[in-house]
């Protein structure tokens, strides 16, 4: 015993199996700057997802209370979702233009991108007043936030989730400001790729949230059974 | 092109403004300061407060506002400022900010803009937090884990103004830890310098690192169940509020869930335990190493028994929720899990031991410190095995049995080690010395001393001492000894309390008239402190980064002089050590 401890104190030398460097001293060596922020970014989104997560396990827990009214029932205001799927495809094509926006970009053709990127601010600003559209029927209908458990998360799901949107709007402004100063392309196509990025999270994260809301109670209590929630 | 590579290209901006240079500064090691003086500021309130509580319970009466009321407030501030807004700040944002790219080889965060906007975050959140002093109807007294309904319900201290001003402060206070833990991690995982392999890390930055992972995946369970409370209390949801009678008077809330509060918070809850400790785990490793030059032992263990206890302490968090009420099955899940992740932390506790066993161990004041967490931290695991069961719980749950377990586990043996750690690296933030039989003072009072505060507890909660009262007379089944007791206790926390005035002014007086320290007074391999300058200036290093070698644990290396390898000397260097101390007997033994 006393032998293995001490070659283990006194294993000092550089040659034990973890001070070798099998490649190099280059091995440690980060990555580029645009690497470095995309990895950021993506940090950012798995913190994004654990918060909505969270959100959706209450969710969950809460619909399994008694006092729960479904917002999809036919006299309520999730029985039509035409205005929804609208929203989504707002949604659907503001993303579809940001990507056509990021490859262009990558190929440097400055017209295509500026097309792309101002299309994807428009429809997404056409998104979020869709989703305001929503919460005036809501309040239209009486379904306040206050009134049950199911319109508070509705409101308070959707409400983050454009909180979120916007978010992004003022990082879309921040390049829209700098392109109209003229900075070029090259310098911008880095920040197009990351609003890219979250752009198509967010549209994933509306998807989830959209099934979620227009899902039935019967649904939600299978996923409780599924989650040991019930 | 690699960040090592162009960190070396690019030209560096030094601020030049007094503002922009200390204030307004994106300088790691400066927001690293700014972080843990405004920590320690906050962490002098709650000792304040502690001690106000110790007059009221050891002398009852002594203190003529000290009502109920106060006394739950009291206890709210005192546990909320220290869990949060002391021990998270200051192990992340104090420490974290200062040695990850120092000891990664970074020339800063990655990230210092949001670094900086991380800090008056935390500020704002610390000022918004403080401020509910001065709020109509005080701060909250609802009990630093805030459960609803009482926290919101009227009769609580603080249910007008005191628990928004608390929850809101603590929604800034998530999004300060998440500006300052994307910045910690990235920083980890893409702007290591040359040769800087993830198992070359010292465990001080994988303490850190992997807290901040779970800062980043746990704070969000506290940020929904403060926006959710907030929406039961602002705006009349019923997320928590249950259907409930509150002075006679039908409440509007109905069919909220208490108990969905209580698992969110724990969710966060437990993992912040850890968020705490893996980080003082890594310090103490590399205190305890650097000061028994020795090298770590089972350097890898002792990585992976990080990760396992990070990832671990995600499936525990109902153990704090036995007298909730839940499915037996679950119990028997949660206390299976709690008993599982004592095995990786034992694991760090034999080989810190054997560590320190046949080391040169030398008693300096941050060492006196190492070896006082190990201890600490012993005695408090040992009782967390008896709370993880749920049938020992239940009837020891909310006794100053727990009250002390938790004290030693998680408030005495981190502070331990930001105690070790600040003196430990003072030096090399203000390049000059501690005064040591100030330090040595301050660690004998501290140590001797919290041990005879939290030790009796533990005694106080057999004998069935409830926590969470404010006045103990006339209870039939408390004894006049345990009043005794209560009254020792006090005496001896308001010693503490008032010697860490000693710390402080060593702190105040050494930055300015203590001698210098030199670059590196310890003699440690690890990268913080092969410098060019010290205090380190802004960009850490030269023109060129580090290039690494080695570990950060060559200590005694068998057949060189020098007890220490630094990080940065390759292998043709220390064979040229290793002939030179050869050259170096001989000459000797000719003498």
């Amino acid at each position: 015993m006393s032998r293995l401890l001490l070659r283990n104190a006194d294993g000092a030398d550089p040659g034990g199996s973890w001070n070798r460097d099998p490649q190099g001293i280059q091995a440690g060596e980060g990555a580029d700057r645009n690497q470095i922020a995309r990895t950021g970014l993506r940090l950012f989104l798995a913190v994004v997802s654990s918060l909505f997560f969270l959100f959706l396990l209450a969710f969950i827990a809460r619909s399994q209370m008694t006092d729960w009214l479904p917002l999809t029932e036919p006299m309520a205001p999730l029985a039509n979702l035409r205005q929804l799927w609208l929203n989504s495809a707002f949604l659907v094509v503001s993303c579809v233009a940001l990507q056509w926006s990021r490859m262009a970009a990558r190929r440097a053709r400055l017209g295509a991108a500026v097309i792309g990127f101002a299309l994807a601010g428009v429809f997404a600003i056409a998104f979020l007043a869709g989703q305001l559209l929503v919460w005036q029927q809501f309040v239209a209908w009486g379904y306040f936030l206050a009134s049950n458990p199911a319109n508070s998360f509705f409101y308070l799901l959707t409400g983050l989730h454009a909180l979120h949107l916007l978010g992004g709007l003022i990082a879309w402004g921040i390049i829209v400001a700098k392109y109209l100063q003229r900075v070029p392309l090259p310098q911008l196509s880095a920040s197009v790729e990351l609003c890219a990025i979250y752009w198509h999270y967010l549209l994933g994260l509306w998807f989830v949230l959209f099934a979620l809301l227009a899902s039935t109670p019967q649904t939600y209590e299978a996923i409780a059974r599924f989650c040991g929630l019930r | 092109m690699a960040y090592a590579e162009q960190a070396e290209t690019e030209a560096l901006h030094e601020p030049k403004s007094f503002l922009t240079k200390y204030i307004w500064s994106q300088d790691h090691k400066v927001i690293a300061i700014q972080y843990s003086l405004t920590a320690i500021f906050v962490g002098v309130i709650a000792v304040v407060l502690s001690d106000l509580m110790r007059i009221q319970i050891g002398f009852p009466g002594t203190l003529a506002f000290m009502d109920a009321s106060a006394y739950y407030q009291a206890m709210t501030m005192h546990g909320m400022i220290m869990v949060i807004y002391l021990l998270t700040a200051l192990f992340l944002g104090g420490f974290g900010n200062y040695l990850i790219p120092l000891m990664v080889g970074a020339r800063d965060m990655v990230f210092p803009y949001v670094n900086m906007l991380s800090y008056w975050f935390y500020l704002l959140a610390v000022v918004v937090l403080l401020s509910s002093f001065f709020v109509p109807g005080g701060p909250t007294g609802s009990g630093w884990t805030l459960y609803p309904p009482q926290s919101i319900s009227q009769g609580t201290p603080g249910v007008e103004w005191g628990i928004v001003m608390m929850l809101v402060s603590l929604a800034i206070f998530i999004v300060a830890a998440t500006m300052g833990g994307l910045n910690y991690v990235t920083t980890v995982l893409q702007a290591r310098t040359h040769g800087m392999t993830l198992f070359r890390m010292p465990l001080s930055v994988w303490g850190i690192f992997m807290a901040s992972i779970m800062a980043l995946l746990a704070f969000p369970a506290l940020f929904v169940s403060a926006v959710m409370m907030l929406f039961d209390k602002l705006l009349g949801t019923s997320f928590f509020m249950p259907a409930m009678i509150s002075l006679g008077q039908q409440l509007d809330h109905q069919g909220g869930s208490p108990i969905l509060f209580q698992h969110l918070f724990w969710f966060f809850g437990h993992p912040e335990v850890y968020i705490v400790a893996l980080p003082a785990f890594g310090l103490v490793s590399d205190l305890i190493s650097t000061h028994a030059r020795k090298n770590i032992f089972g350097y890898r263990m002792m990585v992976w028994a990080i990760i396992a206890i990070g990832v671990l302490s995600f499936v525990v968090w109902a153990h704090h929720m036995y007298v909730s009420g839940m499915n037996p099955y679950f119990g028997f899940f949660f206390a299976t899990t709690t008993l599982i992740i004592a095995v990786p932390t034992a694991l760090k506790v034999y080989n810190w031991v054997l560590t320190l066993w046949r080391g040169d161990i030398h008693l300096t004041v941050p060492m006196l410190f190492a070896l006082a967490f190990i201890v600490t931290f012993l005695v408090g695991g040992l009782t967390g095995l008896f709370l993880g069961n749920v049938i020992v719980d239940i009837p020891l749950s909310d006794t100053y049995f727990v009250v002390a377990h938790f004290h030693m586990v998680m408030g005495v043996a981190p502070v331990l080690v930001v105690f070790g750690g600040i003196y430990h690296w003072f030096p090399k933030v203000t390049g000059r010395m501690w005064n040591d039989t100030l330090g040595k003072l301050h660690f004998w009072i501290t140590f001797l001393g919290t041990y005879a505060i939290f030790f009796p507890m533990h005694y106080l909660g057999f004998q069935g001492m409830p926590r969470r009262y404010y006045a103990y007379d006339n209870y039939a089944f408390i004894p006049q000894s345990a009043h005794e007791l209560n009254a020792f206790i006090t005496v001896i926390a308001l010693a503490v309390g008032v010697s860490q005035l000693l710390f402080l002014f060593n702190l105040a007086w050494s930055a300015f008239k203590g001698r210098p320290a030199g670059s590196n007074p310890w003699g440690a391999a690890s990268l913080e402190w092969q410098t060019p300058n010290t205090p380190p200036i802004h960009g850490n290093w030269g023109e060129k980064l580090p290039v690494v070698h080695r570990w950060a644990y060559d200590y005694s290396v068998p057949g060189i002089e020098q007890d220490f390898v630094p990080q940065t000397v390759s292998a043709e260097e220390l064979e040229q050590m290793r002939q030179l101390s050869a050259g170096t007997k001989i000459a000797d033994v000719r003498t």
